[in-house]
């Protein structure tokens, strides 16, 4: 379970997350939606503390993600996180991008992580670009790799940080499909999506975001068809 | 036949001098290299007001003039009661010299791997040492190595001027001969010429190589 409580997040002056609370139960699939620089990617960084906090609290199966005693590294094998900017590894094949943590994090021999490697890539359906390097790779194929690479550390918990956002429009179905997948083999995911369609149809919950604010949350049904929110309304109005 | 005063004795004479070349460039690259890795990582990773100091006196060394560094060094380490050969002094000189340029390779070469890569792999769980040696050392080798090989053979070169506090390196042993053999000196300095060509070449020729490779991987 994640658990955010009154979460305050700022860069100098400028207030990126504004006391916000939410909690993802196990199993659950929420998406935030809302325009850009609502905070919303920061909050996934918070998660798995990649970002400090100013106040609040942020915990992860009861560990308290901002705590100094937090062993970091060892709380993030549990939460895989993939960006915006598929961030491969460019140096390594598509293999080794996703054998590299469980090797040298979960310290398995070479052949027990290619074994598990070789099935998140299948599962992807990237088993036949194991010996590629990523810059052969389409944006899209990066991108499922890098959904592999997390996957590979057997995260209790996936983020996914508009996953899609940098991807040609033919491309992004591919990925979708890869995350529909996931979502219905009952990963607890937080994603961030201007995917619409998709964030109603996979989603347990969809959560508003404005200005560092959760401005509504609820029912895929009460956030797209009854937004109460004029705020959420007019969001919807603008990209739908 | 090329008529020439010069002897297989001469010729073996330059061979020695090339011999210190070599030793004196492979322990200022060596050095150099481990300690511009050090301050380069530093510059690149601690906060600037920090390493500030740092990066002024490597500036010093980057700025001043070799050949003013050596003789000032060769002057003022005995002054401080340190007796060192003009070959250790050579090689302390250098080492520095060529870690001052070394720190600004290695600083550019980390901070071209975009921190999203970085970030990316701390996320995974990986320390910031694991992230140092898996992710940034490899990508940033790529952008690094052709600017060292230049280093490298820049420092080649420059060990023509420790010749200057006395070592009989592979220029003054040129220069020793041409004394000797006046009305030869052009000849002496092409041999001399040739065998730093052949010191280089190797080296130059080895980079484009690994270049090539990692292009072919890209």
């Amino acid at each position: 379970m994640i658990e955010i409580e009154r979460v305050k997040k700022s860069f100098g002056s400028l207030t990126v997350l504004d006391e916000v609370s939410l909690s993802v139960n196990t199993g659950e699939v929420v998406s935030i939606i809302g325009g850009s620089g609502s905070g919303k990617s920061t909050l996934l960084m918070c998660i798995n503390g990649l970002e400090p906090i100013q106040g609040g609290r942020i915990a992860v199966d009861g560990i308290e993600v901002h705590a100094a005693g937090t062993d970091l590294n060892k709380l993030r094998r549990n939460i895989g996180i993939v960006f915006q900017q598929w961030n491969a590894f460019p140096h390594l094949t598509v293999l080794e991008n996703v054998t590299l943590a469980p090797r040298k994090v979960l310290k398995m021999s070479r052949a027990e992580a290619e074994a598990i490697a070789v099935q998140q890539l299948e599962h992807v359906g990237l088993g036949d670009k194991l010996k590629a390097f990523p810059g052969k790779l389409s944006g899209g194929q990066q991108q499922r790799m890098a959904i592999a690479r997390a996957l590979a550390m057997s995260p209790k918990y996936m983020l996914f940080d508009e996953v899609t956002s940098a991807l040609d429009p033919q491309l992004v179905g591919e990925v979708l499909d890869t995350m529909r997948l996931l979502a219905g083999e009952g990963m607890t995911m937080i994603l961030v999506t201007h995917e619409m369609g998709f964030a109603r149809e996979v989603s347990d919950r969809v959560a508003f975001f404005k200005s560092g604010k959760i401005h509504e949350i609820g029912s895929p049904q009460q956030i797209f068809e009854s937004p109460q929110m004029p705020e959420t309304r007019a969001f919807l109005n603008s990209v739908l | 036949m090329i008529d020439t005063a010069l002897s297989a004795n001469d010729i073996w004479f330059l061979v020695q001098g090339a011999g210190w070349t070599l030793l004196i460039t492979a322990i200022a690259i060596v050095a150099g290299t481990l300690l511009g890795i050090l301050f380069g990582v530093a510059r690149a990773t601690l906060p600037g007001w920090s390493t500030l100091p740092l990066g002024f006196l490597l500036d010093i060394f980057r700025s001043v003039p070799l050949l003013i560094q050596l003789v000032l060094a060769n002057s003022f380490i005995p002054i401080l009661g340190i007796r060192a050969t003009p070959f250790a002094v050579s090689c302390l000189v250098l080492a520095l010299y060529t870690s001052a340029y070394c720190a600004e390779i290695v600083r550019g070469g980390v901070l071209s791997v975009p921190l999203t890569t970085r970030r990316a792999a701390r996320s995974l769980g990986l320390t910031w040492w694991q992230d140092m040696k898996e992710i940034v050392y490899p990508m940033a080798l790529r952008v690094m190595l052709p600017s060292w090989i230049g280093l490298t053979l820049g420092v080649m070169k420059d060990t023509a001027l420790v010749g200057w506090i006395g070592v009989i390196e592979l220029l003054k042993s040129s220069q020793i001969l041409i004394t000797r053999m006046a009305n030869e000196p052009l000849f002496i300095l092409c041999i001399a010429g040739l065998i730093y060509f052949l010191i280089s070449f190797p080296i130059s020729r080895l980079g484009a190589r690994l270049e090539q490779r990692w292009r072919d991987n890209d």
